[in-house]
């Protein structure tokens, strides 16, 4: 095999020959097993304590990282890049985007729902944490034979025989593993549709059966002497089309009538576009044309007062 | 420096998430302490497999983290399927079966 296709393979040489006699460490190793091991508590306390959930996912992306560093220091260079591929490639991307679809909340609650649920924890965290460290430190004979024998094909190789030979079932039962989660996730995000779905005919059929108008609403002040917007159109027979003047006009009371129009020369003089701060003309208006709430505004609504606005959509 | 060092940065990994899986109650971030307790134990794999000789524990490292992706899948299915029926995504939240 070439040396290009080993990767790490120039990292763990001189650390192999390090270890193999006498099962210690280069002081190389030892630098940086101290620095990133540092930089990995400091992480994972950040996933610990930090408030926003997108800083504690971005720590253990740090710790993960991190922990690809000391794969390939320990002579793992394969379990380091599957670690940067799997866990820092896709699992953190996965928590990401599931984190943005739920919703970045950014007051996590910090209320104890059970009471003295912290210094518990607390408790046997260190407790833990003591026990496992001095068994890992006290433990008799820790002594290390090192992988050179073993990576000797380098460390794919090695590893690729004892995954296809002795744990060919367990990599069977692995990949049945996958399928399963795969299909488990897909029927536990799957929605059952309650209703018949409604499409462009389904929305035409239910249009017309309400008895809405068919079809698309006039525009205002077509036949009107003048093509404003807040003048009804008027129809054949010559009365104002109510329902083509914009909703929205007809709720803020803005709408004039032809009438007003026609009736006022001093209207084309120019200035038609200042009297929209008085409400009685409007009010004058609304009267020349029937009692408001005629057209399509529903009955009950002042139709010039600014008080409940309809959202408008 | 020995290489039970690595155990022991291991183990307090290993306690610093279960020590979020016990106070946080984002479920989100209780799920992150759990990839973590596993990515720990990795790591102790790892070097067990370097003072062995042995490169059985790279590989059992291996099936962990192929189970761990399989398990970070369906959790968060989980975690989604509750946050649309409850819209929380907080552990405290999912109480249905409480009295």
């Amino acid at each position: 095999m070439t040396p290009a296709l080993q990767p790490g393979g120039a990292v763990t040489g001189p650390l192999v020959a390090a270890l193999a006699e006498t099962g210690r460490t280069s002081t190389g190793e030892a630098v940086l097993f101290w620095t990133v091991g540092t930089v990995m508590v400091v992480a994972a306390l950040g996933l610990l304590l930090s408030r926003r959930t997108v800083y504690a996912a971005m720590s253990v992306v740090v710790v993960m990282i991190s922990l690809a560093v000391l794969y390939v220091a320990q002579e793992a260079p394969f379990l380091g890049v599957v670690q940067v591929v799997v866990y820092t490639g896709a699992v953190m991307i996965l928590f990401l985007f599931v984190l943005m679809l739920v919703g970045v909340d950014p007051s996590d609650s910090l209320t104890e729902t059970i009471k003295g649920q912290r210094p518990i924890a607390l408790l046997l965290g260190l407790g833990l944490g003591g026990t496992l460290v001095a068994v890992a430190l006290t433990a008799a004979d820790i002594r290390s034979v090192g992988l050179a024998e073993a990576n000797a094909d380098s460390n794919p190789v090695g590893v690729a025989r004892i995954i296809f030979g002795d744990f060919a079932l367990g990599l069977q039962a692995v990949a049945i593993l996958l399928i399963t989660a795969a299909v488990g996730a897909i029927v536990f995000t799957h929605r059952e549709r309650l209703t018949r779905r409604m499409g462009q005919r389904e929305r035409q059929e239910a249009r017309m059966r309400s008895g809405a108008h068919p079809v698309n609403l006039p525009a205002p002040g077509v036949y009107a002497g003048t093509n404003a917007m807040d003048v009804p159109a008027l129809g054949p027979d010559g009365r104002p089309l109510e329902h083509s003047v914009p909703r929205v006009l007809r709720i803020r009371g803005q709408r004039r009538s032809p009438a007003e129009v026609h009736m006022d020369p001093s209207r084309y003089a120019g200035d038609h576009h200042l009297r929209g701060s008085g409400d009685q003309g409007v009010q004058a208006a609304g009267e020349v044309l029937g009692p408001p709430g005629a057209g399509s505004t529903p009955p009950g609504r002042d139709v010039a007062g600014a008080g409940d606005e309809e959202p408008i959509r | 420096m020995n290489l039970a060092n690595y155990v022991a940065l291991s183990a307090v990994l290993f306690t610093i998430g279960a020590c979020t899986v016990l106070v946080r109650r984002n479920a989100i971030i209780v799920f992150l302490g759990i990839e973590m307790m596993l990515n720990s134990a990795n790591l102790a794999l790892v070097t067990f497999a370097r003072m062995h000789g042995d490169l059985t524990g790279q590989v059992v490292a291996f099936f962990v983290m192929v189970v761990a992706a399989a398990e970070v899948v369906i959790g968060l299915a989980i975690i989604v399927a509750i946050y649309r029926t409850r819209r929380s995504a907080s552990v405290d939240d999912v109480n249905l079966l409480k009295s």
